[in-house]
């Protein structure tokens, strides 16, 4: 099949890079609310645009995933943001130009986006 | 949900919850019978025959956090509106399967919408394997994480490069 073979290739020239590995464990996770309420509220556009700036940012030590509902459905999509295993920021009413700049701002500049912040739950 | 594709997403996080390791979602669309059939299935916990049961009911969840449970419902009732048909299997310990009958020229029939972004976001957002196969007439597209990872070895699906190669490949190849 043409994708595999594509993906052979792709393979062998990212193993002539230096520093990717599979035990480069994700430092920072970004976890998206995924339940009903989420996907409702544009959670899907909302973890693509994570997953794809993160990817153009070549970032390789940050995890996205996905949670279910926390019970803050009016908040929705909410995106909690973890630097190792402390909480750095949960935000909320989440969009894809919000993502773009929690990437930007607060996952590669380190300074929390604090206008999308919400209450914790 | 206004894309039928954003019920599979719903439904497939379902999926991910009860931990499963491999997510099955196949779409069978026959354009001259006006109907389109949606079955996922997965490998995870399952369900006992007393939550099965009540699994459709709104007003059932096992979540702590709230008192209802839409997902199911609303996709039972989705199809439902079309004149089409729903169905529930599981197994405790060995996993459910869900599936659903749609009538496209029925006016109430969601569109599928962006199926390419529901992979996508599948794919990205979870160490579970998807394998995903979308058939409309006599045309097909596959997609199988489990032949990704076989020929990446040690290089996480989740890399920069390999994310955007799942990106465009899905795009290019969706049908």
């Amino acid at each position: 099949m043409k994708s595999l073979e594509e993906l052979k290739a792709l393979k062998a020239k990212m193993q002539k890079e230096i520093g990717i590995r599979d035990d480069d464990k994700a430092n920072i996770k970004i976890i998206v609310g995924m339940g009903t309420c989420g996907i409702a509220a544009g959670a899907r556009p909302v973890v693509i645009a994570f997953t794809e700036e993160i990817a153009k940012h070549g970032l390789t030590d940050v995890a996205v995933e996905q949670m279910g509902c926390k019970g803050d459905c009016a908040n929705e999509p909410i995106v909690d943001v973890y630097f190792g295993n402390e909480k750095k920021a949960t935000y909320i009413k989440m969009t894809p130009d919000r993502a773009v700049r929690v990437v930007n701002e607060h996952i590669v500049g380190g300074a929390v986006v604090t206008e999308f912040v919400g209450d914790d739950k | 949900m206004h894309q039928l594709s954003l019920s599979i997403l719903d439904i497939a996080q379902n999926s991910l919850t009860a931990n499963a390791s491999l997510v099955e979602i196949a779409i069978v669309e026959k354009t001259f019978l006006h109907t389109l059939e949606i079955t996922i299935s997965d490998n995870g916990n399952g369900m006992t025959d007393e939550q099965l049961k009540n699994a459709t009911d709104p007003f059932y969840t096992t979540k702590k956090s709230k008192k209802v449970g839409l997902g199911i419902s609303l996709y039972k009732m989705s199809a439902e509106l079309t004149g089409g048909k729903f169905s529930i299997y599981s197994k405790i310990n060995t996993g459910t399967s869900v599936s659903a009958l749609f009538h496209t020229d029925h006016i109430d029939c969601p569109p599928l919408g962006n199926i390419s972004d529901t992979v996508f976001s599948l794919i990205t957002s979870t160490d579970a394997d998807i394998y995903f196969r979308h058939e409309k007439d006599d045309t097909f597209f596959e997609i199988d994480t489990r032949q990704f990872r076989e020929v990446l070895g040690d290089i996480p699906i989740s890399s920069p490069q390999v994310v955007l190669f799942i990106r465009e490949y899905l795009n290019r190849n969706k049908i």
